[in-house]
């Protein structure tokens, strides 16, 4: 049985539609990254999960119970690490986690927040209030928040959006143990790199819908291939390469100053002018030519 | 999976108790200013009222000496100040500010609980907090009566309806400042109709029919039972307290699952 199955899926918010039939199906113990820019429902597609937005069409089911009718059994055995933060500030840090092991019904509430905090490695400020902590120390306390009733599933909403590079590897580091334990996780991200680094497979969303889905090697070769081509040079010049190489049946996208020649490996000679950088494809080619969007 | 699955029934007390353990967190972060103005409150006004307008303009009214009249109908005052103000308020602020009602609903608590464990909570509370006027005008010289004990119990139900009047207000105005015309247009009329200053048989006959239909009056009726002798009616207003709770319980779990769910 897959952990999460979404058939059809719509949600509308008035003239816009956040998911427009939306298939997505998670198989137990895996780590999907869902990943697509800014708007492309990837947020309203794990409210849909928790049961807290009501799908207008399509069918879900979250670990075997269908939404939004179990909604409330299903996210007992489900844990959600919020894009926001939301803790309570001026609580402490082992009341914040106490709150949530009670909420979840967890049998032994202490037992629950001691292993809580050393998910967090937060046991020595257990008594300080949250606002007292430093930001990855609230973003680790969020997560092991999350975990506090061992979940079957985990859903990461952004987990470390806006968050400076060292605390981003903090928290991947924490999600890594996660994976290794077997946990069902479901991540959406607009990073390409931590959906590189912390996904066995990735589903391209875009407009609501997936658009492309396998392990990061296959969009790469499927959708890129293997070489991609970087050009540096004044504006004029790089349009010119664009022209020449799209004439050639090669797809083009822009790389910030540079154009990238994606699947450069079968330009013909002259295509790819003199002083190119080659270098293996990436899941950001991949990203670029599907979505449109340039990756952050 | 078990018979009693999480989640699979309706109003689960486990959930309940949940999301009132996270109030009762918050709550000891701040208890000592919640306490301090809940007693020091009643003693200005009552020391105000009661030695400044009961000594110098009012004398007795309906046979009870000013302070006593003020001092026993101010426990509604606190009732409603403690639950409609802290509902509306805090709802507002952890729906929309702290986000911690997507927290909450992200785990097996759906919106009845969370709104029922908030009216508990701020019923609780306002019940106990209620007392202190009583209290204080005891020290004042009210004689204690073994019925004053039932205040708390008038004080709960009645602040269980304000509650959800409360969160029923946050669910449904777009910005914080909103509250401005609730308190205006709602809370202080309330409050100044309800017999807790001056009775309510001198007032004109339009005023008199507002009163009877103000919970807060039936309170203030009650909390005087409790001091002076309870009378056959009183029966009536608690359960017409209980169904004003009981109406608007289900006003506020209707509007709060149109806000909190998309």
């Amino acid at each position: 049985m897959p952990a999460i199955e979404l058939q059809g899926v719509v949600k509308r918010f008035g003239a816009i539609t956040a998911v427009d039939g939306l298939d997505l199906e998670v198989q137990s113990g895996i780590c999907l990254g869902l990943l697509g820019p800014n708007g492309a429902g990837k947020s309203t597609t794990m409210r849909l999960l928790t049961g807290q937005a009501i799908a207008d069409e399509g069918t879900i089911r979250v670990l075997g119970h269908e939404l939004p009718r179990e909604a409330k059994v299903a996210r007992g055995q489900m844990g959600v690490v919020p894009q926001l933060d939301n803790l309570d500030v001026d609580v402490t840090v082992e009341d914040n986690l106490a709150v949530f092991a009670r909420l979840y019904r967890v049998p032994d509430v202490r037992e629950a927040v001691e292993r809580a905090l050393q998910i967090a490695r937060l046991a020595d400020r257990r008594r300080d209030a949250v606002d007292k902590l430093s930001g990855g120390m609230r973003r680790r306390l969020l997560l092991a928040r999350g975990l506090v009733h061992r979940p079957r599933l985990v859903l990461l909403d952004e987990p470390t959006v806006g968050l400076d590079p060292q605390i981003r590897a903090e928290l991947w580091s924490l999600i890594d143990g996660l994976r290794e334990e077997g946990s069902t996780i479901l991540m959406s991200t607009h990073y390409i790199e931590e959906a590189e680094r912390l996904a066995d497979e990735v589903a391209v969303m875009a407009h609501g819908r997936v658009i492309a889905r396998g392990k990061p090697g296959e969009l790469i070769a499927e959708h890129a291939g293997r070489e991609t081509a970087e050009v540096y040079g004044p504006p004029a010049q790089l349009a010119e390469v664009r022209a020449r190489a799209e004439a050639a049946g090669l797809a083009v996208r822009p790389a910030g100053p540079a154009v990238a020649i994606v699947g450069a490996e079968r330009a013909a000679d002259g295509v790819v002018p003199e002083g190119a950088v080659r270098r293996a494809a990436s899941l950001e080619d991949v990203f670029v030519l599907l979505t449109g969007e340039e990756a952050e | 999976m078990s018979a009693h699955e999480i989640g699979a029934r309706r109003l689960e007390g486990a959930a309940i108790a949940g999301v009132m353990s996270r109030e009762v967190a918050n709550f000891r972060t701040f208890w000592k200013a919640v306490t301090f103005s809940s007693v020091l409150e009643p003693v200005v006004y009552l020391l105000a009222f009661g030695l400044g307008l009961g000594a110098t303009i009012v004398d007795r009214v309906n046979g009870l000496e000013y302070v006593e009249f003020v001092g026993t109908g101010m426990v509604a005052t606190a009732v409603i100040f403690s639950s409609a103000l802290p509902a509306m308020f805090g709802t507002f602020v952890k729906e929309r500010f702290q986000r911690t009602y997507d927290a909450i609903l992200a785990a097996p608590v759906d919106v009845e609980e969370l709104v029922t464990a908030e009216m508990l909570w701020i019923g609780i509370r306002a019940g106990f907090y209620g007392c202190f006027p009583l209290l204080v005008t005891l020290l004042f010289g009210l004689d204690p009566k073994p019925a004053m004990l039932l205040v708390p119990l008038f004080g709960f139900i009645t602040a269980l309806g304000f509650a959800a009047f409360g969160i029923t207000m946050a669910a449904t105005v777009s910005k914080i400042d909103h509250f401005n015309y609730v308190t205006t247009l709602v809370v202080t009329p309330l409050f100044l109709v309800a017999g807790t200053f001056f009775p309510i048989d001198g007032l004109p006959e339009g005023l008199r029919v507002a009163a009877q239909v103000n919970p807060l009056h039936h309170l203030v009726e009650l909390v005087r039972g409790s001091a002076f002798g309870f009378e056959a009616v009183d029966l009536i207003r608690v359960a017409a307290l209980a169904a004003f709770s009981a109406v608007m319980w289900r006003l506020a779990v209707h509007r709060m699952e149109r806000r909190l769910i998309d």
